[in-house]
């Protein structure tokens, strides 16, 4: 099967100074990868890249040609805190934004119908005409989420839509991606791994470089292997966290 | 009454008002942008800096305002090129050309042999000396302001709100930003002869704070801007010529004090 995106030996960074090295990863129809590592090690660069913010200083990123039109068919849900709150906007506009992807709304009212619906099915309906500085984090999160499906994009990206909202909005939402994954590969930026090992299919552990565990499971062998420096979460009967030893 | 009446019979307080309206529209929108992009001292850089611009066309001869624009968009893209290109602090950046443009200016006019008339009107503006052929170009530029901004609403408004995502999107989102940035810089210089170049930041900044009570939708912010900008304009122009004070100073006047008491009102009244 071809793969939607194919990431080949990249290395990436800032003003030269590259963040992540030679990382490889295919992401295929379906996916749901959540992608962790400790901060500052190269997850949103990752992301960036993907998106085509950040030119790789070497390597390639190759896209199934149907979702690399002059719109790529990329949904985007960035860190909330880089929005500016106050700025003068509706929760409608914020989504509407979501259009721009692709031109597939034939005329104003089919794009307003689709809006309202994902309003409607996101519970956030009665919120349309706020200002998106009156927001909630969790209404937040709702309002970017149905911004980034409205174009009903083969990829999504989420970088750590879980910040700012309570863990009752937490289940809903992973709960919500669950059944987007069924229509779209689903990249999920966490610093909550505890959380998403239950959700997401397989994980991508980012430090320096990229890790692939082909599996939500990982044990803490496999991890010493790679250097990767975070918790072990494994699944059980009880949901238990295996901290990483103490050196 | 009939004073104001017979006003109207003079072509100069005509054109004032013209100069008004067009004034408005312009920095209207284009303050409502700056405002909510909060790139309100990169403007006050480049209006600053189109003051070296008007001192070299003093100095050679030429028309001050072509000097101005020159140097405007000149300073407006010097910016861009110290941010990005040579990764100087933007804000360090912007004072360089701010200063550098104000210091020019000085260093032409002391050159410029003989009496220099008009420099307070470029400083502080004067409404009612302004010509046919600046009402013209007003108007051209309020013409394309309205074109560009009705024409590509939406993707103006999101790249201003997230430019990130517009970019990963695929817009062309530095064409546009390079586009905003010379309407800036032309508003700024074509209305440098109503309120000056000292004073003009307050047409691109009160009406839109004004607005900003009463609205948080872009497309309402840029339109309630430019009717709290017509108020102060048109009630500032009457304020000066019945007042005889300065017209640029009686506008803004105006414009603070309808923020001032309308902030209060919603203070207390909501």
């Amino acid at each position: 099967m071809e793969p939607l995106i194919k990431i080949e030996n990249i290395t990436v960074g800032y003003n030269k100074i590259p963040v992540l090295n030679n990382v490889n990863l295919d992401i295929f129809e379906n996916d749901f990868i959540g992608v962790i590592g400790p901060n500052g090690g190269g997850k949103t660069t990752l992301l960036k890249a993907i998106l085509g913010l950040l030119k790789p200083f070497k390597g390639t990123i190759k896209f199934r040609k149907d979702i690399n039109g002059s719109k790529k068919q990329i949904g985007y849900l960035p860190q909330v805190k880089h929005i500016d709150r106050k700025f003068p906007i509706t929760v409608f506009d914020v989504v509407r934004s979501g259009s721009i992807m692709q031109n597939q709304f034939k005329g104003k009212a089919q794009l307003k119908l689709k809006i309202e619906e994902l309003l409607e099915d996101m519970g956030i309906s009665n919120i349309r005409n706020k200002a998106i500085g009156e927001l909630s984090g969790g209404q937040m999160q709702r309002v970017f989420l149905c911004r980034a499906i409205l174009s009903n994009p083969k990829v999504l990206i989420l970088d750590e839509p879980d910040t700012f909202v309570d863990n009752r909005f937490e289940g809903e939402l992973y709960e919500k991606l669950q059944l987007l994954n069924n229509e779209m590969a689903i990249i999920l930026v966490s610093h909550d791994m505890g959380t998403i090992s239950s959700y997401v299919k397989t994980i991508a552990c980012v430090n320096g470089g990229l890790h692939y565990h082909p599996s939500s499971n990982i044990s803490q062998e496999q991890l010493d292997g790679y250097n990767c420096p975070i918790q072990v979460i494994t699944h059980g009967e009880i949901p238990h966290t295996v901290l990483k030893h103490h050196h | 009454m009939n004073t104001i009446f017979e006003l109207f019979q003079y072509s100069f307080f005509l054109k004032a008002i013209l100069a008004a309206i067009f004034a408005s529209i312009s920095c209207g929108i284009i303050g409502g942008y700056i405002v909510s992009r909060r790139i309100v001292f990169i403007s006050g850089g480049i209006t600053h800096a189109s003051f070296g611009g008007i001192g070299l066309a003093f100095f050679l001869g030429f028309n001050p305002l072509l000097g101005a624009a020159l140097f405007a968009i000149f300073s407006a893209l010097g910016i861009q090129f110290f941010t990005k290109v040579a990764e100087i602090r933007e804000d360090s950046s912007i004072a360089i050309w701010w200063s550098m443009g104000m210091a020019m200016g000085i260093i032409f006019v002391f050159l410029t042999p003989g009496y220099t008339p008009n420099l307070m009107s470029y400083l502080f503006g004067n409404i009612l000396t302004v010509t046919s052929l600046e009402l013209w170009w007003m108007a051209v530029l309020n013409v394309v302001i309205i074109a560009f901004f009705a024409l590509f609403f939406n993707k103006i408004l999101y790249i201003a709100f997230d430019e990130e995502f517009a970019r990963a999107a695929g817009l062309p989102v530095a064409l546009f930003n390079y586009v905003t940035m010379i309407l800036i810089a032309l508003t700024v210089v074509l209305n440098i002869r109503v309120v000056g170049i000292i004073l003009i930041l307050s047409l691109l900044t009160i009406p839109q704070a004004t607005a900003n009570l009463y609205t948080n939708d872009f497309k309402k912010l840029l339109i309630y801007s430019t009717l709290f900008a017509l108020f102060g304009t048109l009630s500032g122009l009457f304020i000066s010529y019945f007042l005889d004070i300065p017209s640029g100073a009686a506008i803004i006047f105006t414009l603070v004090i309808t923020f001032g008491l309308l902030r209060l009102f919603k203070y207390f009244f909501k």
